[in-house]
């Protein structure tokens, strides 16, 4: 028996396998693995592969249409880490990540806690909060780019209310508070803010949807308890209600911030750049640097730092998830 | 005691409603302006209803748009239908069918979801271009379908997880193969499941743009690139943009209203791994 398990390690678990049993369960296991062979395999080249491939295309002196793939070492990196135009991407990537996720965990919160608390009508405002969810960047970026419009949209309503000041939304410029390192402008440009407000208007629903299962899990005799305990709702919910959202908060991290990091769509249908690149991002950057200046070696070498700055952002909220989840399951 | 609770009740419609006008607004604006008339669809009359209706910005729209709403048709069913198939066996595969190794495997499909597409754009054009797929619908169907696979297979290995052990062990004893497991037992039971990701894929391939602006051009476009570059055009009147953005909007929406709660449910399904 020992020398049948040796030559058939796929068949060890059974004790004493029939032999029409054993040649089933080899079958299956020959069945089993051409079931998903064909989509390893793709993944492996089309992703795997691919991403090796950029690599090398980021460090190839293919700089012009004529497609050259020999070595040409690092100077797509060199040159990208002088380029205003990158590092101003790069600083607006990494603020709308920020603001847009943050807005948008806020917004979610707030609206799922209001719907838990059963109103009148629950489904028709559900459906309404989540619709956008349905509609494309491009969509979202069509129309908002008219309702931010300075000299159309919101604004007209507020000149209409006696405002001043109308805001100029994503033709500002500003960028506040304005500190100057090396020559990029650091913190907020406040154009992006029209950005993410129309992000927000898409995505938020999605934190809402989360949040609004993860509230369904909390047990209703756990608050009962509290409140009989003389816990005010403030207490309640800072006690009993929000802790155990905590996995719920770092799904939407991990879902809308790789999102985030790689918004081309809704800039490049809303906004463009902008004027001093106040709304360009590194994936806008890319496509344009590939296919429009046919500079192959540096738009690999943009790619290929958006996906380090996903590692950066998905290895730690990944392993938060992963910790919580064991906490929860001990 | 009543006036106490009657606060806080004030207070969370006001809220809702307050949220409701934000997400509405834009919707209010692109009804009433696509279906104004060239003169009505001025700046200083944008927030107003229209005076009397008219259909002619629709029409126009329908006209500029209809050869690419039908490519996009041509591209979200098939790619659809492919991508919930091969979910499928994967995901049954993944969560019934474990061989050695199949966890990291796994892992590193799922971490297909996680990269940023402009990673792998220069090789796919180049691929595409020697593969002659290229500038067509069939190329994209492929791009999406393989690219949808770590989404799909882990929403289907969600649902194959809940199938109870006892019913594919009672089979089994029966002499029931993989395959008969498969098309008898698995696939009857996920029917949700294909609903579900069938939503999900259509949602995410109509709306699509990277691929679409890079892979294709001219005559090939799906509707989201013509879109874009009618709004793109400065000539074009508000009233017609409108009325083409509620266009290109409307089939996934009109799959959301249906179809609302598989919607949503595909949302959990793909954020929160079980």
């Amino acid at each position: 028996m020992s020398t049948t398990a040796r030559t058939r390690p796929g068949a060890t678990s059974e004790a004493t396998p029939a032999p029409a049993r054993r040649v089933r369960v080899d079958r299956d296991r020959i069945v089993t693995l051409a079931m998903v062979a064909p989509s390893v395999l793709a993944i492996g080249v089309f992703v795997y592969g691919f991403i090796a491939w950029t690599g090398w295309v980021s460090v190839s002196n293919w700089t012009s249409f004529v497609r050259d793939l020999s070595f040409g070492g690092l100077d797509a990196y060199r040159w990208m880490l002088t380029d205003f135009r990158y590092l101003s991407g790069l600083r607006n990537v990494i603020v709308f990540t920020i603001l847009f996720v943050g807005a948008s965990l806020l917004m979610g919160l707030i609206i799922a806690i209001a719907l838990d608390r059963s109103p009148r009508g629950h489904p028709v405002w559900r459906t309404i909060f989540l619709f956008p969810l349905a509609i494309s960047f491009v969509v979202t970026g069509v129309v908002w780019q008219w309702l931010l419009n300075p000299s159309a949209g919101l604004n007209i309503p507020l000149a209409n209310l006696g405002l001043e000041d109308l805001p100029l939304w994503y033709v500002s410029t500003t960028i506040v508070p304005g500190v100057t390192w090396g020559r990029i402008e650091m913190v907020v440009p406040l154009a992006l803010v029209a950005v993410v407000i129309a992000a927000v208007w898409q995505l938020s629903g999605f934190a809402m949807a989360i949040y609004l299962a993860g509230l369904q899990g909390v047990s209703e005799d756990l608050r009962e308890a509290a409140r009989v305990d003389g816990a005010s709702e403030l207490q309640i919910y800072r006690r009993v209600v929000l802790p155990p959202l905590k996995p719920m908060t770092i799904t939407i991290i991990i879902v809308l911030g790789h999102m985030a990091l790689k918004t081309f769509d809704l800039i490049y249908t809303m906004t463009g750049p902008g004027t001093g690149y106040v709304t360009d991002v590194p994936a806008v950057y890319m496509y344009e640097s590939t296919f429009r200046a046919n500079q192959f070696a540096r738009g690999a070498a943009i790619s290929m730092s958006l996906l380090v700055l996903m590692l950066l952002l998905m290895g730690p909220a990944i392993r938060a998830r992963r910790k919580v989840e064991e906490e929860t399951a001990a | 005691m009543i006036a106490r609770l009657a606060l806080p009740r004030v207070a969370l419609y006001a809220l809702l409603g307050l949220f409701a006008v934000f997400v509405l607004v834009p919707v209010y604006l692109m009804v009433v302006t696509s279906l104004k008339s060239p003169a009505e669809a001025i700046l200083s009359r944008m927030w107003h209803l229209p005076g009397d209706l008219s259909l002619d910005a629709w029409r126009s729209a329908f006209a500029t748009l209809r050869p690419y709403l039908v490519n996009s048709f041509q591209l979200a069913v098939p790619a659809t239908v492919l991508s919930a198939f091969l979910g499928s066996l994967n995901g049954f595969v993944f969560a019934r069918w474990r061989f050695p190794g199949s966890e990291i495997v796994f892992n590193l499909v799922l971490f297909g979801l996680f990269i940023p597409y402009q990673i792998v754009l220069i090789p796919l054009v180049v691929t595409m271009q020697s593969i002659g797929l290229y500038n067509s619908i069939g190329g994209l169907v492929l791009v999406h379908v393989i690219y949808g696979i770590p989404i799909t297979t882990l929403i289907f290995r969600n649902f194959y997880a809940r199938i109870p052990q006892e019913l594919l062990d009672a089979a089994k004893v029966d002499g029931a193969g993989v395959l008969s497991l498969y098309w008898r037992i698995a696939v009857p039971l996920s029917l949700p499941g294909f609903v579900v990701v069938g939503i999900w894929q259509f949602t995410q391939v109509w709306n699509e743009f990277l691929w679409a602006v890079t892979l294709t051009s001219a005559g090939q476009r799906p509707v989201m690139v013509a879109l874009q570059n009618l709004s793109g055009a400065q000539i074009v009147e508000w009233n017609v943009q409108m009325a083409a953005a509620l266009q290109a909007a409307l089939p996934t929406l009109i799959v959301y209203v249906l179809l609302g709660r598989y919607f949503v449910r595909g949302l959990l399904a793909g954020a929160l791994k079980e």
